[in-house]
């Protein structure tokens, strides 16, 4: 340790004034050019992580995204071939009705009777058919006339009635309008046909609120359609004192009210939404009008909507702009080493990982360098029960296996769901106190040589207080190896850290660190395809750990040149 | 002699149980949620058995019934009757699923440690003959580059490589999918294959610090005053280097040899998972991480056992080895 004093006569003639000891180890440091690699390496590691992250302009957890264009099918429209109902009011026209009529459709007849009640079918034009029902208005019983509520029965139709009724004629004709009777047994009915239901190919669909259940305007609409032959020809309805205009088009009609707007249409498609949500009017006016015009696409507020015709179904697709993660972006101006698999910046990631990764091996290896010079300190010095007791320790910590025994407390934490700063903090401790035995023993065998010295001797010669002579005397002549110890300590923490991380039993997301970001590899196709993810954060601790080993070599050389001759 | 080994095990075996006392206050620290959690988690798979009776069962198994103490002694007493309890991730006794997987490390290690064995020792003499020479500046960096390689890095590195690029070599796994079909030979040529990146990992991770280790003591050996003597004596240099030299570095090497010995069983943890060799490394990782408290215990133990019994193999190595230790008595 104090060759200084063993130099050669020669050399002190030589320099006017002989370099000191520390000068002399800088001296053999900087010749070393291993060790100055190793430094420079240490130094460019603490810019690019300590002022990496400062001068980088994305953030440690910065998820970068951006928006594709997809197209997206939006809605299914499918043009109808069977009939379809419409009722009067609800319950009007069941099943039973409907397959009775049906029957009656195939044997071309004109009156169907279900559930006791008789029906009549009209058609007003092709593919329309109105079914209606007797509503009784008055009655004939033994010669006297007698109406139903909400009707008057006057002195002509009286008359008629009656002489209908004893002729027993199906119909009579009265002021224009058709009666139709009924015999019950002993009473004949006067009844007129009331619409119940109407039948067509074509749907009426409500487009404005107030269209919603207006049978009136449905009948009104169907009767107008029958009667339009080409397209553009147009009929005025009325619903509610309003008076509205159909406009036939293709195979279907748009009802519009005053303004133009869209109040109803009469189509023999059905629409539906693909995502299961209800479509706005507005929308299916638009898709409507297209169908019907067998138009490509049409544009609504902006969007641009195609159809996409497959047989009797139309697609409808609109581009539509989506927000995705930028995962495994491949290298660019931008992200000069790409994205990783949760869309960060690598280059940031591996800028905070550094300052993760330097910052647990040196507040590691200080906790280390403290503990065993504190135990190896105390054993050395003090020599005898306190030795052969405190080395037993470091004989009983040096047999704990350290990875196993970290993974199990790693998998613990995660098991506990302790909060990643938390585990930080507890791997660093966990770490220093399985590593610290080795620092302990040097400390202690240096002492224990160095306390038979003579120096020592003549600093108890000289009246040293113990204190003095352990700080003064016994730890600066222990500092070199301790360095060197250190030096290539903050290495293997690394490493170990890294192997930890790399488990994804170490430093946890949100924190960055050089372990963590390779333990994407774990997924073999990351590991196939996108070598920009792993390779670099492995050559960088690769190179740390490099750089600390040619430090700590370097630092060995130059303490201790008698290996150097 | 005698004396000393005698009193070298008998210090070792008392450091064994303090280490298993620590190991299983350790284990016991885990609060006892973790348990009730790994109880519950058991109950939900099917036709298993019910949470009280799996609480029961783990309850009793840790021997979180009792105290620390009281429970340590139960489980040591087993132990030395060689139950280390049921596993409970592969569900079968410790010792079963470890006498089945723990060839496959030996044979990994056992390749790794003899390959390291015939390059580092003549590169480390080399480096010492020639030091200071472009030789021994290229192995210097060489062997720290291996030092600092991160094992978990340089494997995946070479999977890349041999088995993604090029596809010479397999990804993973001891056998390959169709070994069961194949002749004699090719399961032996298959086994190969499979182990070639593991061992040059395991090799090239750990050559540089035998690397150093020889060289270090040969420049030692190469500084002494009887080398000088050979040398003046007019002996020609490889002589010197063979029977005087190169003998009295054998002296360490044999020692580290020895200690090595016992880590051959311990499983490389890191390369045997990844590239999933069914050694006990991978077996102790998966136990491990899956909370299997009895293996865990178990590999902890063993891995201690092997470390204690590594120090003393090298104290008697040394002692057998140099005549001077011998002699001398030996101290401590």
């Amino acid at each position: 340790m104090n060759d200084s004093d063993q130099r050669q006569p020669s050399a002190i003639l030589r320099r006017a004034a002989p370099l000191a000891p520390s000068m002399l180890v800088c001296r053999r440091f900087i010749r070393n050019r291993l060790a100055i690699a190793g430094a420079l390496i240490i130094a460019a590691m603490l810019l690019f992580s300590f002022a990496g992250g400062w001068i980088s302009p994305y953030g440690e957890a910065e998820v970068f995204t951006e928006y594709v264009e997809q197209t997206k099918d939006i809605a299914m429209l499918s043009v109808k071939h069977e009939l379809r109902f419409s009722e009067a009011e609800a319950g009007a026209f069941g099943a039973a009705q409907r397959a009775a009529f049906m029957a009656a459709l195939r044997d071309q007849a004109a009156q169907f009777s279900a559930g006791g009640y008789d029906y009549f079918i009209e058609q007003p034009g092709e593919g329309v058919y109105l079914i209606s029902g007797l509503s009784r208005l008055a009655s004939y019983q033994r010669g006297m006339v007698k109406a139903e509520s909400g009707f008057s029965a006057d002195a002509g139709f009286s008359a008629a009635f009656s002489a209908a009724a004893r002729q027993r004629l199906p119909v009579f004709n009265i002021d224009g309008e058709q009666y139709r009777l009924l015999y019950r047994q002993r009473v004949i009915y006067a009844c007129r046909l009331q619409p119940l239901a109407v039948a067509s190919y074509q749907h009426f669909e409500p487009l404005a609120a107030k269209a919603e259940g207006d049978f009136p305007l449905l009948l009104q609409a169907q009767l107008a359609l029958a009667k339009l032959r080409d397209a553009g020809d147009s009929a005025v309805l009325y619903a509610e004192g309003a008076e509205l205009r159909l406009v036939r088009d293709g195979a279907g009609a748009m009802i519009y009210d005053g303004q133009g707007q869209a109040y109803a249409a009469l189509i023999p498609y059905s629409i539906s939404a693909l995502d299961g949500t209800r479509l706005g009017g507005e929308f299916k006016t638009a898709a409507y009008q297209a169908a019907l015009r067998d138009q490509r696409s049409f544009s609504l507020a902006g969007v641009e909507y195609r159809l996409l015709r497959e047989g009797d179904n139309w697609r409808i697709q609109s581009e539509q702009s989506i927000q995705v993660v930028r995962d495994y972006d491949a290298p660019s101006g931008e992200h000069w080493l790409g994205t990783d698999g949760q869309g960060m910046d690598i280059l940031t990631r591996l800028m905070y990982g550094g300052r993760v990764s330097l910052s647990i091996g040196l507040a590691v290896v200080l906790l280390e360098a403290l503990l065993g010079m504190l135990i190896g300190g105390l054993a050395g010095y003090f020599g005898r029960w306190a030795d052969g007791l405190l080395m037993r320790i470091v004989d009983v910590f040096n047999c704990l296996p350290v990875l196993p025994l970290i993974i199990i407390i790693g998998a613990l934490m995660d098991g506990m769901r302790v909060p990643p700063a938390t585990r930080l903090l507890y791997l660093m401790l966990v770490l220093a106190l399985l590593g610290w035995p080795p620092v302990a023993r040097l400390v202690r065998g240096q002492i224990l040589s160095l306390r038979e010295q003579e120096f020592m001797l003549a600093a108890e010669a000289a009246g040293l207080s113990s204190r003095r002579r352990i700080f003064r005397h016994l730890l600066p002549n222990v500092a070199p190896q301790l360095i060197v110890v250190c030096t290539m300590g903050l290495g293997e923490v690394i490493l170990t850290e890294s192997v930890l991380s790399f488990l994804g039993l170490g430093v946890k997301f949100p924190f960055a660190s050089w372990g963590n970001i390779i333990n994407s590899v774990t997924n073999l196709y990351v590991m196939t395809n996108y070598w920009f993810v792993w390779m670099p954060a492995g050559l960088l601790i690769l190179l740390t750990v490099l750089g600390f080993n040619f430090i700590g070599d370097g630092l060995r050389d130059a303490f201790d040149p008698r290996g150097r001759r | 002699m005698r004396r000393y080994v005698i009193r070298r095990i008998i210090v070792s075996i008392l450091i064994l149980l303090l280490v298993a006392l620590l190991i299983y206050t350790i284990l016991r620290c885990i609060p006892s949620s973790y348990v009730e959690n790994m109880a519950r988690e058991r109950a939900t798979q099917p036709g298993s058995k019910s949470y009280a009776e799996w609480l029961a069962q783990l309850n009793a198994v840790y021997g979180l019934d009792s105290g620390i103490i009281e429970g340590f002694f139960r489980w040591l007493g087993a132990a030395l009757r060689g139950d280390f309890g049921d596993s409970w991730y592969y569900n079968v006794p410790v010792a079963e699923k470890f006498t089945e997987v723990i060839w496959y490390s030996f044979v990994l290690a056992a390749l790794g440690f003899i390959l390291v064995l015939l390059i580092a020792v003549p590169l480390g003499v080399t480096a010492a003959r020639h030091q200071y020479s472009w030789r021994d500046n290229v192995l210097t960096v060489l062997a720290l580059i291996g030092i600092s390689l991160p094992a978990f890095f340089f494997a995946t590195l070479l999977k890349w490589l041999f088995a993604v690029k090029l596809q010479w070599l397999p990804l993973f796994g001891a056998v390959g999918r169709y070994y069961q079909q194949l002749s004699g030979w090719q399961q032996f040529w298959d086994l190969a294959a499979h182990f070639v990146l593991p061992v040059a990992t395991l090799v090239i991770v750990s050559v540089g610090g035998l690397m150093r280790f020889t060289r270090v003591n040969m420049l030692e050996v190469l500084d002494s005053d009887y080398i000088r003597a050979a040398r003046a004596k007019g002996l020609p240099e490889s002589r010197v280097i063979s029977r005087h030299a190169f003998r009295n570095t054998l002296l360490p090497l044999v020692t580290i040899a020895g200690a090595s010995l016992p880590t051959l069983f311990a499983g490389a943890l890191i390369i045997e998972t990844l590239f999933q060799i069914p050694g006990i490394g991978w077996t102790a990782y998966q136990a491990m991480v899956a909370g299997d408290i009895p293996f865990s215990m178990f590999y902890l133990l063993f891995i201690a056992v092997l470390t204690l019994l590594g120090a003393l193999l090298a104290d008697i190595c040394y002692a057998l080895a140099d005549p001077r230790v011998r002699v001398g008595g030996g101290e401590g």
